[in-house]
């Protein structure tokens, strides 16, 4: 163990990590956007980024149709090219799960995961009690991954043992069944240093994966927020043997920003974080446009947007 | 799973049109040598000819003076200033808009890297006549006396690091302040000078204001010793700026030097280590190491040394080495056969000294003239590669216990052109700003250039400024008489 689980010592531990310089990590974030992918690895990275979408539908007007026709796309994204592979997951609210892990179930879609946010998503403005209950409820309805926000509030008012001991609990209901991503909010934690101090917290206190955002707040998953995270993910592996996943979600929307992401990936973390195992890309428009562009790249043409499923 | 491996995206070469051969540009046309004589100029990265340009000597240099004197004499400096400013921004703006045509060109005949050559050197070429062509008519202003009067005609010898980055370094200023100009590209690198001389030509710029002369070390020598300059403008190295100061002192002509430099870069314990170890890598391989500002003597807080050497290695893996004209290289050629034996012959020094080398795994292209990014850890003070100047993917590392050690180990050098500190503590910055005797310190970053900002060295690594302010008042007098 790297630190005791003591307040203690979780403070000693955020407060000896190198700070970020925040021009220094823009500018290298500036430079990986440059890396011109053409060819076979624009094809390869389109298949992998869509293998890597969390498909994503969380509005207040979702309905259970909403969710079923969302599975369908989820597990053939495609239905005039089946070499296309699923997405990576489904996030749906709560009330949703068992509607989308039903319909997954009966489409063929039994191996995909069905995430759900949780922990008074998306401000987690809610006591620990109703937290616990909400991620409990998610798993009976059949909830393989949750995705919990941190209490922004709580961290950014020094009280960072408060959101390492939220999140030590939701792990401990989520226990075996449902892996945890820890919604760290980036856009309101604001700064590099704290976005480096919240991804090691929700690290050490049992994240499987550290996720950007909501999705509800601007800005989301920008390419140096990312870069912090996939480094510390990277220095956290260094430091444990562990590999805890990253999922950017929010603002990306085309397949050049999802490319980006992947050289972020490669050249940070490193390949091996090439696979949606450890990184997942939160989105719900970003699959259209990589279908259309792998449609672009075997047939020459770009199809009009009838040619792709609008869910 | 498959590795995410980048696919060749190059860049095209037909934008390109190298002619097979060159004159020597002056009095505003391409003429030949008055003797003939040519040279070759190749790639880099895989030494195919590029193209034959003119072979300028004793006499060609004369007659590029006497068009300069006449073009000063009857045109330029009785032009009024705001006319010339003109000129500059016709200029900017062309280099502008052939701005790929300039990247391609100066990647082809020097091996950096295109995403370099598109995204550095020819913006900032063209950002230096833009900020020039602003002082052309606001110079009596600007606190250089009454009256500031140009020099006349101005000699420049520029290097091969960045062709045409160098030459607007010297000829942005120098026709500001109303000079004319006779200028020598690098042996190895004149391809962009003379894309540069077919801009000058577009913009109506008047015939005789630049002249360019190619060749070697003797046609830089016939420049520097010809009567009738008034100024020499140099940037290259040590040992031929003190050969070229050595053969002006007893003339009235004056000299500004951007010469070597063995850069200290000091990595303080409380850096931002991530974006240290990015800006170490800017500092000793931009440019393949080729730049006289290079950051190639890093010195780190002991404490935080195998933290930072850890993660440089692992940022070292990632350096992609190869063909300059695809998009994603970040490493290119070394310039010629010449430097590669130079960079060779002092890293294999680093070996027998006693120095740890190091380099990731690369494959270098089997044409072309290539050396691995480097690094050499147990350096000390005393060893040749932490004095001399590689002018190459070569970094000496050097560890340091108090900040007081690493101020006297980074001043400890003949040179004295820039540093730069890392740190996140604004003080100590401050600090080891004031200590250290560089002419450019860069606080947590690394070879950042703007040409509002002067630049050169203290002690051998030269005389006088480039760029800002300070670089104009060297192509200045307030002493009317020196013109007459």
């Amino acid at each position: 163990m790297i630190i005791d689980g003591s307040e203690k010592s979780l403070r000693k531990f955020l407060s000896d990590l190198p700070p970020v310089d925040q021009v220094g990590a823009e500018a290298r974030a500036a430079m990986l956007a440059t890396r011109s992918i053409k060819t076979s690895s624009k094809a390869w990275a389109i298949d992998m980024a869509i293998s890597m979408v969390d498909l994503t539908t969380l509005e207040g007007a979702d309905t259970p149709e909403k969710v079923k026709s969302l599975c369908a796309k989820a597990v053939r994204p495609d239905p005039s090219d089946l070499t296309v592979p699923s997405v990576g997951a489904i996030c749906v609210y709560n009330d949703m799960v068992k509607i989308a892990r039903t319909e997954l179930d009966r489409i063929g879609g039994k191996s995909l995961p069905v995430a759900a946010v949780a922990t008074a998503f998306p401000s987690g403005r809610a006591s620990l009690a109703v937290k616990k209950i909400d991620t409990q409820d998610a798993i009976d309805a059949g909830a393989n991954e949750i995705d919990m926000v941190i209490d922004r509030g709580a961290f950014l008012s020094g009280r960072i043992y408060d959101v390492f001991e939220e999140i030590r609990v939701i792990k401990e209901i989520c226990g075996k069944k449902a892996h945890l991503k820890v919604i760290l909010e980036t856009g309101e934690l604001v700064t590099y240093d704290n976005v480096r101090k919240a991804s090691y917290l929700a690290m050490l206190a049992g994240a499987d994966f550290i996720k950007t955002s909501t999705g509800k707040v601007a800005p989301a998953a920008t390419a140096p927020v990312v870069l912090v995270m996939l480094e510390a993910v990277r220095d956290y592996f260094t430091l444990t043997g562990t590999k805890i996943g990253v999922k950017p979600a929010g603002g990306i929307r085309t397949t050049k920003d999802a490319i980006k992401q992947l050289v972020l990936v490669k050249e940070t973390a490193g390949e091996q974080w090439l696979t949606p195992d450890l990184f997942r890309i939160g989105a719900s428009a970003l699959l259209n446009d990589l279908l259309m562009q792998r449609m672009k790249l075997r047939t020459g043409h770009y199809a009009s947007a009838n040619y792709v499923t609008v869910d | 799973m498959s590795d995410f491996e980048y696919a060749n995206a190059p860049e095209s070469k037909a934008i390109a049109n190298i002619s097979p051969s060159y004159g020597l540009f002056i009095g505003g046309k391409f003429v030949d040598p008055k003797k003939g004589k040519s040279f070759s100029t190749i790639n880099p990265a895989n030494e195919e000819l590029l193209s034959k340009v003119g072979y300028g000597d004793k006499s060609d240099i004369d007659a590029a003076v006497k068009s300069a004197r006449a073009a000063y004499t009857k045109i330029w400096s009785k032009m009024p200033a705001k006319e010339r400013g003109k000129y500059l921004y016709r200029i900017a703006r062309i280099m502008q808009e052939r701005a790929r045509e300039f990247a391609v060109v100066e990647t082809l005949d020097n091996g950096k890297p295109i995403r370099e050559s598109r995204d550095t050197d020819i913006p900032l070429a063209a950002a230096h006549f833009f900020y020039h062509a602003g002082w052309a008519d606001k110079l009596e202003y600007a606190g250089f006396g009454n009256k500031p009067k140009s020099l006349g005609v101005v000699g420049q010898i520029i290097p091969w690091n960045f062709p045409l980055l160098m030459l607007a370094w010297k000829i942005a200023p120098a026709l500001a302040a109303g000079n004319t100009v006779v200028l020598k590209p690098a042996e190895t690198t004149p391809l962009t000078a003379l894309l540069f001389a077919q801009v000058c030509q577009q913009a109506g710029l008047p015939d005789g204001v630049v002249n360019i002369v190619t060749g070697d070390g003797i046609t830089g020598a016939a420049l520097v010793n010809h009567p009738d300059i008034n100024k020499v403008a140099f940037t290259g190295s040590t040992e031929v700026g003190k050969a070229i100061a050595r053969s002006i002192s007893a003339t009235k002509k004056t000299a500004t030097l951007e010469l070597g430099g063995k850069a200290a870069n000091l990595v303080f314990e409380d850096a931002a280590i991530d974006e240290a170890v990015e800006g170490i890598v800017n500092g000793i391989f931009f440019n393949q190491g080729h730049v006289c500002c290079a950051g190639s003597r890093l010195i780190i807080q002991e404490n935080v040394a195998d933290e930072v050497l850890e993660k440089l290695k692992k940022r070292m893996s990632l350096i992609r080495v190869g063909d300059p004209m695809d998009k994603n290289t970040d490493l290119g050629a070394i310039n010629s056969k010449e430097q590669l034996n130079k960079i060779e012959e002092i890293s294999k020094t680093g070996d027998a000294e006693g120095a740890n080398r190091w380099s990731p795994d690369v494959k270098l292209p089997t044409k072309g003239f290539w050396y691995p990014p480097t690094i050499f850890t147990g350096v000390t003070q005393s060893h040749r590669i932490a004095r001399e100047e590689i002018f190459g993917p070569v970094l000496s590392v050097l560890t340091f216990r108090t900040p007081a050690e690493a101020i006297e180990k980074a001043n400890n050098t003949m040179y004295g052109l820039s540093a730069g500190i890392w740190s996140d503590k604004g003080a100590k910055v401050l600090w080891a700003a004031k200590q250290l005797k560089a002419g450019v310190i860069w606080s947590n970053t690394f070879n950042k250039f703007d040409p509002a900002s002067p630049f050169g060295g203290y002690k051998e690594s030269g005389w006088g400024r480039e760029g800002g302010r300070h670089g104009l008042a060297g192509y200045l007098t307030s002493d009317s008489k020196v013109n007459k």
